[in-house]
């Protein structure tokens, strides 16, 4: 069941002098691997498997009409959308930060490299408080905006503008590295066998980016899907139109039906899970195309 | 069932998080053992010594309290549990400090299902604290254990709106009115919201006597509403900070809240003609103090807040007083309003739940398209 990569292939295996073949080539292989899944127990299965067992406890019925309430409906798709739109967002202009702060030199780079992990220190509550007091009808950008009658928050688009924020920092984070392992030379040695400019980003450049920026784009996805404290300040919460997923699971517990919350939990974790695993299969799938 | 517990966290705020202790009493001098000569470390022994044994003869074991309150009662509870302590020190020569934790009401009344040593809970609304008894961490019975149904204060629901009330807001049928934008919480997640949901019914079907009225009546004032806060100080914060909306339903010692903490010269308040009797009730937390042999010291705790001194606290923060003579003292400061109760109108606090908060219930109703 459990091999790790550093093993022969099938054929030599089969050539080894002695049976022991199963035991690793890297020592400590048992050790870290009872690590690995204590913790992963810990911090991962056992928590999101009492979620389950909790859910399970529900009559199917009720299951089944808590989640395909309309309301409940109603707030799972504008999370997923708006989650998707600001990991759009993000892919677009965390690549551009990222592709700024490596191929670029200039005063004030470091400063900006570090702002960009803020979004990961600052309690997110703190950051949807910010916008809404910025974005409001008083706010310096509300202001502004009122005069083409605008208004950005209280609204889908504000819950866009908070989970931009919150998921910004992962695609830069993942795409800065690769894209910094990429030496300019490669493109230069595309252009002077005749590459555009475009050729050479598109044939080049993205192909080598492309999982790295897959990677952070699901990453800041994944993230936007859960997000509480920045929205719930921003969105302005009404029921059908901006009421978000979590959002759902509050107000149930707020009314002590743990297993209403349990249930719009466990479906929202299930649609995350699934698509996830679909962004995953997908960046294989794309890294083996490549190679 | 076991709960599930989903741990999101709503933040208070600019406030401390939630839950956080607070100690009332700063009693707490840490010795500093830098360096000390032995002669020094000697004789502070002995004289810790000898005010170890004194303090065992004079006095029993100090005791310590906690308090899990909802969240504007911040103030109210600083100011009672300062003078609590002083009667009690002088009643009984013994020291008691008293905690206390802050939040949301559901969400506190939550967090001590599950598991948070609450020894006394004072929160928004009855039916908050039949939730912990039915997880019977609390006798069934508490509403009747201590006078005017366990609540040593109260309160009404007024509006706020600002400085010269530019859109002539008087009473509730003001709110309903096209073009007048209305700030006020969530009732699914907030306490004081579903008490500003109850007035507004309340106000309608006394008006017509029926209640088909009346739930157009809300739908029509939610429809005014662009933003559903999940607490009543978040929708104070947006009323007052993001400038958001033309009146503010609140609490009447929050409006008075806003009134102090913004000055008289941005914001009035406006008391509508008829409100609710918001009455937020207290209670011990029967098998935390057992457990904690604290039963006759929270008892104390919780009759003290109906004696004229604490009455008096009640009504320095903007409180309703319970007590008549507290209550005419400070009556200039509380305006005259046609207070119905939710016994009234609604019953107990589980059916007025029931019938109007649960899913389906009448405020999902008028938001179904």
């Amino acid at each position: 069941m459990f091999r790790a990569s550093p093993l022969p292939d099938k054929q030599t295996r089969t050539m080894l002098p002695f049976k022991r073949n199963r035991r690793q080539i890297l020592p400590g292989f048992g050790l870290s691997m009872g690590y690995t899944v204590f913790y992963l127990s810990a911090i991962v299965i056992v928590p999101l498997a009492t979620l389950v067992a909790g859910s399970f406890r529900i009559a199917p019925d009720l299951f089944v009409n808590t989640v395909t309430s309309p309301r409940v409906l109603a707030s799972y798709r504008l999370s997923l959308s708006t989650a998707l739109i600001a990991a759009m967002f993000n892919a677009f202009f965390g690549f551009l930060t990222a592709w700024t702060l490596v191929r670029y030199r200039f005063p004030g780079r470091k400063v900006l490299d570090a702002l960009v992990d803020l979004p990961f220190a600052l309690p997110t509550a703190v950051a949807g408080i910010c916008f809404a007091t910025l974005y409001s009808p008083v706010g310096w950008v509300g202001q502004f905006l009122g005069r083409f009658d605008i208004q950005l928050i209280n609204a889908p688009s504000g819950i866009v503008i908070a989970l931009i924020f919150i998921g910004f920092p992962f695609v830069v984070r993942t795409v800065q590295p690769v894209l910094a392992e990429l030496e300019p030379e490669i493109e230069e040695a595309a252009h002077s066998l005749g590459a555009s400019r475009w050729q050479a980003f598109r044939r080049i450049l993205l192909p080598h980016i492309f999982p790295a920026l897959l990677t952070g784009v699901t990453l800041s996805f994944a993230r936007a899907i859960g997000e509480y404290g920045s929205v719930i300040f921003i969105a302005g919460n009404l029921p059908f139109r901006t009421e978000i997923a979590p959002l759902m699971i509050m107000s149930k517990l707020d009314q002590f039906d743990y297993d209403g919350a349990a249930a719009v939990a466990l479906v929202l974790l299930l649609i995350s899970f699934s698509m996830l695993l679909v962004l995953n299969s997908v960046q294989r799938w794309q890294e083996k195309a490549y190679r | 069932m076991a709960p599930v517990t989903v741990s999101i966290s709503e933040p208070a705020f600019f406030l401390p998080v939630f839950n956080q202790y607070e100690e009332t009493n700063k009693g707490n001098h840490i010795m500093n053992f830098t360096r000390f000569t032995r002669s020094q470390v000697t004789a502070g022994l002995l004289l810790f010594s000898g005010f170890f044994a004194s303090a065992v003869q004079a006095a029993p074991a100090n005791v310590t309290l906690l308090n899990v309150s909802y969240d504007p009662t911040r103030e109210l509870y600083q100011a009672e549990n300062a003078a609590f302590t002083s009667y009690w020190k002088q009643k009984t020569g013994q020291t008691v400090t008293i905690n206390q934790s802050h939040g949301g009401s559901g969400k506190q009344a939550r967090a001590v299902i599950d598991g948070l040593e609450a020894d006394v809970v004072t929160l928004a609304l009855a039916y908050d604290i039949d939730a912990i008894a039915d997880s019977k961490l609390i006798a069934t019975n508490w509403q009747q254990r201590l006078p005017q149904n366990s609540t040593p204060y109260t309160s009404t629901i007024v509006f706020v709106v600002r400085k010269g009330n530019p859109k002539h807001i008087r009473s509730w049928d003001d709110l309903v009115k096209p073009g007048t934008s209305v700030i006020t919480p969530n009732p699914k997640t907030s306490g004081g919201a579903r008490w500003n949901y109850l007035a507004a019914w309340g106000y309608k079907q006394k008006q017509t006597g029926s209640a088909t009225q009346a739930k157009a009546f809300v739908k029509a004032l939610y429809k005014n509403v662009p933003v559903l806060d999940t607490g009543a100080r978040g929708s104070t914060l947006t009323f007052t900070q993001r400038g958001l909306g033309d009146v503010l339903i609140a609490w009447e010692n929050e409006a008075h809240l806003v009134i102090r903490e913004f000055g008289a010269d941005k914001f009035e308040i406006v008391a509508p003609p008829v409100s609710i009797l918001a009455e937020p009730p207290v209670a011990i937390v029967d098998r935390n103090v057992d457990r904690h042999g604290t039963r006759k010291v929270a008892e104390a705790y919780l009759n003290y807040l109906y004696t004229p001194q604490a009455q008096e606290i009640i009504a320095r923060n903007s409180y309703r007083p319970r007590n008549i003579t507290v209550f005419r003292k400070y009556a200039s400061s509380f305006p005259n309003i046609r207070l119905f109760t939710i016994r009234e109108l609604f019953g107990t606090w589980r059916q007025a739940q029931k019938t109007h908060f649960s899913d389906g219930g009448t405020f999902d109703q008028i938001y179904a398209p």
